[in-house]
């Protein structure tokens, strides 16, 4: 199939917008993604046909809408290639599924003095919530570093893992674009006797997704980043794990008895689904899921690849010195999420800037303020690509740093 | 939209580039430090306060031209200025940011000029930098309020 992502981009009716007689160029997608037609019709589709509670009532409407509802975790199950459909917990978003595997998992497992294993290039949704287990149980820290390519420095994962119970790590940096190995790391921490949880936030928008290959334990990922709507993610864990976890938030939906003395736990996935479920938005995130397959996550991969490369070699022949770009060259380890320092231009200029040029990029520490002091600056500006994305997208953010020179040009 | 240059007026540019009353200020000098945790704009203002007369003010951190720069005006907007007139400035300055105030005690003094600060006006037309704008000032209220 030949990717033509300017046909592409005629499915999202917003990147169709002209704003001051000049088209949009979002160049923000690793924040959050724009949605295709098929998405917004499918939710309002259900919203007009088929809308009714899941689960819990005995009319026909509520059982078309269950089966719609199960019908998207199960759509979420084939995407990932989990072997249980059961271990698909929805959620509000990914922070939510990390903060649910820091909090449940972490206070069944874990005691002072106990030690998980973060990195240096992680999101605040996966450093956060384990702060607040240092907080709450003792825990102890510890952080795989960086190579000066923005790569993780495997060479002392060995002692880092040792002893450790938990190495919960990001499969794609949302700042550097780094892309981890993944499998490597959920066998080094088997190897040391930890489990292996992966923030798929960045990964699984742009790449093929297998959680069985990986081996991994756990993996969180939202459905916002992925042409769905918010409101929605996902916590995948493996069966055993679950099962022997103390439930997140408690109320209906997720009990299976309620007395004045007590209650009793839902099975899986219900035991982790307290209250009422996004709906219509896991049908919208079903909608995104197919049209991703659609098109092929490994063509939209190989697309990344390219205009990456091209964003690479564009922005450096045309400034050289005065532009500096976060992260691994190599595209072959990295996702189409470029940060970068342009002179000494602040990144909230340099987006006011392109801005003016209706381009949109996103400029602050990317909720990574770690990784921020480590790159040594207080704030970078990011570009970030998807399948809408064109090389004249690329062209366009090019010309309009030229803006920014001219403005702040000592 | 908004032109830039409504923005980044010449005089913008110019604090910006060439920030006034840059540095620290050793104890017993007041202290305060603010941040802007959406984009990483950080400012620390010193003051020398005596007898109610900010006698002397620095301003150290870093940012982006427009939060740099209202420090740099504020800081020359400021200096010399008793106590109740600083105040009198910040409640203006904040009221051409549309900073509504919590309660409307006494009507404000317009009869200052606000000098290079009417600069930074067009602020308001772009909403996301009125917190740039604000960060040195409100980093200000905390150091005379301390």
């Amino acid at each position: 199939m030949t990717f033509n992502a300017a046909i592409i981009k005629k499915d999202f009716p917003l990147l169709n917008r002209v704003i001051n007689g000049k088209p949009l160029v979002y160049l923000d997608s690793a924040n959050t993604s724009q949605k295709p037609q098929v998405v917004i019709d499918a939710m309002s589709s259900f919203m007009e046909t088929t809308y009714a509670p899941t689960n819990r009532s005995a009319y026909q409407l509520a059982s078309e809408s269950t089966d719609a509802f199960e019908g998207a975790r199960e759509a979420v199950r084939a995407f990932i290639n989990a072997p249980r459909t059961n271990e698909v917990i929805f959620t509000k978003n990914a922070t939510e599924a990390l903060n649910l595997v820091a909090h449940s998992w972490g206070h069944a497992n874990l005691k002072s003095g106990d030690v998980v294993v973060l990195t240096h290039m992680e999101h605040h949704a996966n450093i956060v919530p384990w702060h607040m287990l240092v907080a709450e149980l003792g825990i102890q820290l510890r952080w795989v570093p960086l190579t000066g390519d923005g790569q993780l420095d495997l060479s002392t994962l060995p002692q880092l893992l040792n002893g450790a119970k938990a190495l919960s790590f990001t499969a794609m940096s949302n700042v550097l674009g780094t892309i981890t190995p993944v499998k490597q790391l959920c066998d080094a921490a088997h190897g040391a006797g930890a489990i292996a949880i992966v923030d798929g936030c960045q990964y699984v928008p742009h790449n093929i997704t297998d959680v069985t290959a990986w081996g991994a334990d756990f993996l969180a990922f939202s459905s916002h980043k992925l042409c769905g709507p918010s409101g929605i993610g996902v916590l995948w864990g493996r069966e055993t794990l679950l099962d022997a976890m103390p439930p997140f938030l408690g109320g209906g939906n997720m009990i299976s008895d309620v007395r004045l003395d007590g209650f009793s736990c839902a099975e899986l996935p219900a035991k982790f689904e307290a209250g009422t479920p996004p709906i219509t938005e896991a049908i919208g995130m079903h909608a995104a899921l197919r049209y991703l397959s659609d098109i092929g996550m490994d063509n939209i991969r190989a697309h990344e690849k390219e205009i990456t490369a091209y964003a690479i070699s564009t922005l450096n022949s045309r400034y050289g010195d005065d532009i500096t770009l976060h992260g691994p060259s190599d595209v072959e380890v990295r996702g189409a999420t470029l940060s970068f320092k342009f002179k000494n231009v602040h990144p909230h200029d340099v987006s006011q800037v392109l801005d003016q040029s209706n381009i949109c990029v996103r400029a602050g520490h990317h909720c990574a303020k770690p990784l921020m002091k480590i790159l040594g600056a207080n704030a970078t500006a990011r570009a970030s690509f998807y399948l809408y994305n064109s090389f004249e997208d690329v062209d366009a953010l090019a010309d309009a740093l030229a803006n920014a020179d001219d403005l702040f040009s000592l | 939209m908004p032109g830039l240059e409504d923005l980044y007026r010449e005089i913008v540019l110019d604090h910006y580039r060439t920030p006034r009353n840059r540095g620290e200020l050793a104890p017993p000098a007041i202290k305060a430090e603010g941040h802007n945790p959406l984009c990483g704009d950080e400012v620390q203002v010193y003051l020398d306060l005596d007898n109610g007369i900010v006698r002397d003010v620095k301003i150290s951190g870093q940012g982006c031209s427009i939060s740099q720069s209202s420090a740099s005006m504020m800081s020359a907007a400021i200096k010399g200025k008793s106590v109740d007139e600083i105040r009198n400035i910040v409640r203006r300055f904040k009221h051409m940011m549309s900073i509504e105030e919590e309660v409307n005690e006494t009507p404000i003094d317009e009869s200052q000029s606000l000098g290079d600060l009417e600069a930074l006006r067009s602020v308001v037309k772009f909403p996301v930098r009125i917190k740039c704008a604000v960060l040195s000032w409100n980093t200000l209220l905390d150091a005379l309020n301390q």
